[in-house]
């Protein structure tokens, strides 16, 4: 039986605590314990990017970081895009680009540009597509994706 | 839906948070911890049903003192924390060992070079460590901290020496990896760094290879050549560095040199390529790098 540890942390704007095994992924506490099914697990091995999720401001692979080391920390995944205004741009720019065909890839494409456009909305296309380099999308879907992030990071700027 | 974390859950029976390096180095002191910071091979071992070294985890990823890139005194310390994106985002790498951003670069995924740091790359002793490759041609030592009669004590040893064999170092279960050292390249040192995988991205190395050296028409003196992917661990290829030391780069030169490589490598074949092919790359990429100097 793996040790329990109490962890308190910052999710999607609201303070939590869970009770979470010491050899568990951020991945699986999101997904089991905190119902958010956005994050999927795919490859499990930060290949695919499905997992992506943004902690203090830098994207990561959930499922390769220790839960533990959540305490403490500013958690956001694609569930907390969604304002009382509505969608967040880069979610609105998929939809305007049809940048989703199964969905599955979708959250951490997501999660990823809005971690791109955040560090430069002022990116290249080149850039973008390098930023993209740990997202897979077996629909092979790119184009779309990447014409999305152009135009939500056009939005971005100043 | 069973998830591989809930299969192999790690058997931890203790977990030590430290924020310093004395809670560190005494959580590793009884030698049955397993230090983690960015996590991104040890999660992704347990996963796949890799018993962690020690059953108390440690958290080492707070400890603010193993941050950090800085030069001092002609020496540059990069801290064993530093994360693949700190380095690649350094501007005094930039400016005095542009080979290690240009290492980074190369590594992985954003997602993971967010996270993944320098000591990490270094203690868990892939044969294909990207970063090992050109922190051998800088010749980087490594610092390692313990506790021992009632404080920190450090040692430094050569990063050659630290590694010993696919996931196996000198470093002891008691000690922690604090910094990784190496002198300021000089104004006309070159340096480049390549490495051939299925993909441009998050691909573990068939091989990787760094020449560096001090250039001066069309020769390089103080000649360093690494591999990854080619032996047990990264090597430096002396015999091939003898031959090169200040020989004019001519075409008999060059055929010599790739000779010589081939005569001291020893690849495998496995899962990501064949020992023939590997051989191949290897003569490939320094005939580029050799030519790359040539050509200025």
């Amino acid at each position: 039986m793996s040790l329990k540890v109490d962890i308190v942390f910052t999710l999607n704007g609201a303070a939590v605590r869970a009770s979470i095994s010491a050899g568990a992924s951020a991945l699986a506490v999101l997904r089991e314990q905190f119902d958010l099914a956005g994050a999927k697990l795919a490859c499990g091995e930060g290949e695919c990017g499905a997992c992506t999720i943004i902690v203090d401001g830098l994207s990561l692979n959930g499922c390769l970081m220790p839960a533990v080391d959540l305490d403490g920390r500013r958690v956001e995944t694609v569930e907390g895009l969604w304002r009382e205004t509505g969608l967040d741009p880069v979610q609105r720019a998929f939809i305007e680009a049809g940048a989703i065909q199964c969905g599955f890839c979708t959250p951490g494409m997501v999660m990823q540009a809005r971690h791109l456009i955040d560090r430069n909305p002022r990116a290249s296309e080149a850039e973008i597509r390098r930023g993209l380099e740990g997202n897979i999308c077996r629909c092979t879907g790119y184009r779309k994706i990447v014409d999305a992030i152009i135009a939500a990071s056009r939005a971005a700027r100043p | 839906m069973v998830l591989p974390q809930q299969l192999n859950p790690g058997a931890f029976d203790d977990y030590v948070g430290a924020t310093s390096v004395e809670a560190g180095v005494r959580a590793l002191a009884d030698g049955k911890g397993t230090p983690v910071a960015g996590g991104t091979d040890l999660w992704l071992q347990k996963d796949l049903g890799v018993k962690p070294s020690g059953s108390r985890l440690v958290n080492i990823r707070r400890i603010a003192s193993l941050r950090g890139i800085e030069e001092r005194g002609g020496r540059i310390r990069v801290g064993a924390l530093a994360t693949m994106t700190d380095v690649l985002d350094s501007d005094l790498l930039r400016r005095l060992a542009p080979v290690l951003p240009a290492t980074a670069d190369r590594f992985a995924s954003v997602q993971i070079r967010n996270v993944a740091t320098i000591g990490g790359n270094i203690v868990n002793a892939s044969p294909a460590a990207d970063f090992v490759v050109p922190l051998l041609c800088l010749d980087a030592e490594v610092e390692l901290a313990c506790w021992r009669g009632e404080k920190v004590a450090t040692r430094r040893l050569p990063l050659a020496e630290l590694l010993v064999g696919p996931g196996r170092t000198r470093r002891e279960p008691s000690e922690l990896l604090t910094s990784v050292h190496f002198a300021t390249p000089p104004a006309d040192f070159h340096a480049a760094f390549c490495k051939s995988g299925p993909r441009p991205a998050l691909e573990i190395a068939r091989v990787s290879l760094c020449l560096a050296g001090r250039r001066a028409a069309r020769r390089l003196t103080c000649v360093r050549l690494a591999l990854g992917a080619v032996a047990p661990t990264p090597v430096r290829c002396r015999q091939t560095e003898n031959m090169l030391e200040g020989a004019a780069l001519d075409e008999g030169t060059i055929r010599r040199a790739l000779d010589s490589l081939e005569s001291e490598i020893a690849p495998i074949d496995d899962v990501r390529s064949s020992a023939w092919y590997r051989r191949h790359l290897a003569r490939t990429y320094l005939e580029e790098e050799l030519r790359r100097v040539v050509e200025g």
